[in-house]
């Protein structure tokens, strides 16, 4: 009876928290409602199986508890009910796999209109790079950081002088326009986090990732590390300003580019 | 099913029949230390497991007190946390649970379970053990080397396991790596012998299909380690290189702190790879078994056969194989080719559908059945609800477009506890419980073992129940304090110190464990050779704890499944494997 009684609270109890529980998502502030979506599809069919599973035990143990005289049915097995259970859990799968596919599918794909920036990760800080009037982000390399260059670009790439350089600094985007995140390293893995908008990446040395968002809501919004990167790893912070287009622009027109900053930017005018 | 049951032994003659010559100590010195027999080996096995795993243990303490009351301990740095972090993950993954199921049940079952006198290769079987120790050794020395033991997080990415930003890099990755090698290169030597002596070691009439399924969680676990483990082997050989030799396999250009290491070209995503096509299927590694045993937990004390016995074995084998084209689940946010994430999400979740069919076995194999609820029992019922739990939010963070939200937070720390740490451990403790009357002759005390149950499962659920929920607002794993956080509310201070004080008192409760176990060894109440009236070989053994060669004078001969309870129309609510069908005679 009490071992019943436990395995009934157990599951009642999890609901309970569920529900009652202060803790969940961050309020959304990108596209991915669609992860929401799916996290919440989600939780009711796991939710249901658990509870289902527990209580089932708990009734078995209340109903087939020693007693005296009792005796165990002999039954090896079933096929039937073991194949409906089977195909039973398949459609439950499915139902949660179906959807998520199709937005791993979105989330892959970059809409074509999506604007770039490039975020550089260094232990224990957050580096961007914005591409400039020309549009294009100029090619980088670890091999070519230095004092001058801090972020690595090829000082040998034209498209690179344009690109507008925020080392250590606060990145702004605009509100409402698709952004694709280039990420790159500079020494270990870090990964790219910002709760509110769902989606993270990682940065890994040797190559460029990627995955794009659309802020929906004004604000700052706090980037975390995600990805183990030594002892600084939870004070790797930053932050990113999403606001209205005009005050984007405004923000973007006080930065310095490549070759404003530094003699190297200026050494690919000469070529 | 019928001729599972009652087939007799014409239906199986196979191989290892005939009696082998065994080897026999000569002095005490071969008999309890440097000793061939599996099951003293499997004792030293499971003490040096156990021993880590309370290390370990601490060490959760530790980490556990920094993250409710972070700047309270002085002695708790940056640094040391993450040497925690480290050493707490892989004791408690590689060198407590895999040795604690493979060198620990793995000995002292499989020969009994199967008829045999011994493993196969008693003298590699004892090497294995004393490589294991000596891994253990070197892992432990790296607390006292100078920089002390690595703090790279026990998945040691690369570049920032051998880079200075990482606390350990000067020795303790160094001997982190050797320890990984005696320990896969021990463990290779153990291997072997377990799965040589499934297949030729079995007694006449012990037919694979009449196999317990613990030897079969076992066998499948110890076949997928000896396939997956090469695979750290030459990663960690690797890593070595590139530590010490300034190879560069894992390290493309990198600047730390301004300055241009002298590597180039490597490959860190290559390290991950290799690593999780070890690391996933090392958690059913530690999982198969675990099903195994907890099969014939259920079995035996809900007195009833364990209900679709060919789908258990044919899940467990689907799962082992499967689990060898999952590993990118790890890796769905690392920059990997994004498409990847189409098929390991699928294949991911199709492991669900053989994995929950367990799951209806276990709990179908309970009903209708006559439950006795020993303490077991109750461990074997406490790992059906983890395990439920964490294998649900495995559905989460398989689908890969879920993980990416939730993945490199304390979501994913709740899920693997749950599914890999707390529900393999519940049986674990079933399992010693279980075995314990055999290996010493004596009872554990019930009162004890109950405490001990329902202050761990309660305690554990209540640990990493609640923390999947801070994973789910956002709060990074692997961070030693959380500092401000705009989105994390004050409120989940005070959910770190429940969690923290739950872990504490689970702690606790490990003593009482420890303290049954050895207050049992003299005290407890003799059991006989059957006190669970169980059907399999190893209650059948002529004297209790067995001897040396376990069988007495003749092996002994299997005449049916092991699940032959509560059979209609026999007295007994229990056939042992070596007892005759009632309708023939006793062969001579
Ligand atoms: C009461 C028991 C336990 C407690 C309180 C505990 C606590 C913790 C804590 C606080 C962390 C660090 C989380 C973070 O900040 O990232 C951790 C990590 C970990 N634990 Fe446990 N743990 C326990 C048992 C186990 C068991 C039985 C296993 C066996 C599988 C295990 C495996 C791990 C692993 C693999 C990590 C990850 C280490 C890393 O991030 O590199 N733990 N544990
Ligand atoms: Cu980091
Ligand atoms: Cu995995």
């Amino acid at each position: 009876m009490p071992v019943a009684l436990v395995l009934v609270a157990v599951a009642l109890g999890s609901v309970l928290f569920h529900v009652l529980s202060p803790w969940w998502f961050t309020p959304i502030a990108s596209n991915w409602q669609y992860i929401d979506g799916t996290i919440i599809v989600t939780f009711w069919i796991t939710g249901i199986a658990f509870t289902a599973v527990v209580l089932f035990m708990a009734y078995c143990i209340l109903r087939f508890r020693h007693q005296d005289g009792r005796r165990a049915a002999y039954e090896p097995e079933s096929k039937r009910l073991e194949w409906w259970l089977g195909a039973i859990t398949a459609v439950g799968v499915a139902a949660m796999l179906a959807p998520g596919l199709a937005v791993w599918g979105q989330f892959v794909t970059v809409p074509s209109g999506a604007s770039e920036f490039e975020a550089v990760g260094q232990q224990w800080q957050w580096s961007f790079r914005l591409p400039g009037p020309g549009g294009r982000l100029g090619t980088s390399d670890a091999r070519f950081i230095s004092a001058e260059n801090p972020l690595g670009l090829n000082p040998g790439d034209p498209n690179g002088r344009d690109n507008v350089l925020i080392v250590a600094d606060d990145l702004h985007l605009p509100v409402g326009r698709p952004v694709k995140a280039l990420l790159r390293s500079v020494d270990v893995v870090h990964n790219f986090y910002v709760p509110e908008f769902r989606a993270k990446m990682d940065l890994m040395p040797g190559l460029v990732s990627y995955f794009w968002f659309t802020p929906t809501r004004i604000g700052t919004f706090e980037i975390l590390c995600a990805g183990f990167c030594g002892v600084g790893h939870p004070q790797m912070r930053g932050n990113i300003v999403i606001e209205p287009e005009a005050d984007y622009r405004a923000w973007l027109q006080k930065q310095q580019s490549f070759a404003q900053s530094s003699p190297q930017g200026q050494a690919s005018n000469a070529r | 099913m019928a001729d599972a049951s009652v087939g007799g032994m014409d239906a199986a003659p196979i191989g290892g029949a005939h009696d082998a010559e065994l080897y026999h100590p000569r002095s005490w010195v071969t008999k309890y230390v440097f000793s061939q027999d599996a099951k003293v080996i499997a004792i030293q096995y499971s003490v040096t497991a156990l021993t880590i795993g309370l290390v370990a243990l601490v060490l959760s303490w530790l980490m556990r007190l920094q993250l409710a009351f972070p700047g309270c301990f002085d002695f708790i740095t940056a640094e040391s946390y993450y040497q925690y972090i480290t050493m707490h993950g892989m004791s408690m993954v590689v060198y407590v649970l895999t040795a604690l199921f493979l060198g620990g049940f793995g000995n002292y079952l499989i020969p009994l379970m199967v008829g045999a006198r011994d493993m196969v290769f008693p003298y590699a079987n004892m090497l294995s053990y004393w490589i294991y120790l000596l891994a253990v050794i070197v892992l432990a020395a790296t607390f006292f080397v100078p920089g002390g033991p690595t703090g790279a997080g026990w998945t040691l990415y690369p570049p920032q396991a051998i880079m200075s930003g990482t606390p350990g890099r000067d020795w303790g990755i160094v001997l982190m790596l050797v320890s990984l090698m005696l320990f896969i290169a021990g463990f290779t030597m153990g291997g072997l012998n377990y799965v040589v002596t499934v297949l030729q070691g079995r007694a006449r009439g012990m037919t694979l299909m009449r196999l317990p399924l613990t030897v079969w969680g076992i066998l499948t676990a110890t076949v997928m380690a000896l396939l997956a483990f090469p695979a750290l082997f030459v990663g960690a050989v690797m890593m070595l290189f590139d530590r010490l030799l300034g190879t560069s396999f894992f390290m493309p250009a990198i600047v730390e702190a301004g300055t241009h290491l002298r590597h180039g070209g490597g490959s860190p995503i290559l390290w991950q790879h290799l690593f999780w096509f070890f690391g996933h299927p090392e958690v059913y590694i530690v999982a198969l078994p675990a099903f195994g045993i907890v099969s014939d937990l259920i079995s035996t004390h809900a007195r009833k056969n364990i209900f679709g016995y060919r789908m258990m074995v044919w899940a467990i084998v689907v799962i082992g194989a499967l689990s060898f084209a999952v590993w990118g689940h790890h890796m769905y946010v690392s920059g990997m080719n994004p498409t990847f994430g189409f098929f390991f999400a699928t294949t991911t979740l199709i492991i669900a559908v053989p994995t929950a069919i367990k799951v209806y076995n276990w709990v179908l194999t309970l009903w209708r059945g006559d439950i006795h609820l020993t303490v077991p029992m109750l461990f074997a019922l406490g790992f059906i609800v983890t395990f439920v739990n964490g294998g649900l939010t495995g559905l989460f963070l398989g689908n890969v477009v879920v993980d990416v939200p939730l993945s490199g937070t304390m979501f994913v720390v709740a899920h693997f506890h749950m599914v890999m740490g707390v529900a393999p451990i519940l049986v674990v403790f079933g399992g010693i419980y279980h075995w314990y009357p055999k290996v010493t002759g004596r009872m554990t005390n019930d009162v004890l073992g109950k405490l001990h149950f329902w202050v761990t499962f309660l305690g554990a659920y209540a640990i990493f129940f609640p923390m999947h929920y801070l994973g789910l607002m956002g709060v990074p794993r692997r961070y030693y304090e959380l500092g401000e956080m705009a989105f994390v509310p004050p409120s989940a201070a005070t959910l770190n110190v429940f969690i923290t004080v739950a872990a504490l008192v689970v702690g606790v409760a490990q003593l009482v464990f420890v303290f049954n176990l050895v207050w049992s060894l003299f005290r407890g109440t003799p059991a006989g050779g059957n006190p669970w009236r169980a059907t399999t070989l190893e209650w059948q053994t002529p004297q209790t704890p067995p001897a040396h060669g376990n069988w007495g004078g003749s092996l002994p001969v299997v005449y049916r499944w092991a699940y032959d309870y509560s059979v209609p129309g026999a007295d007994q609510d229990f056939l042992p494997q070596n007892q005759p069908p009632a309708a023939r005679t006793v062969p001579a």
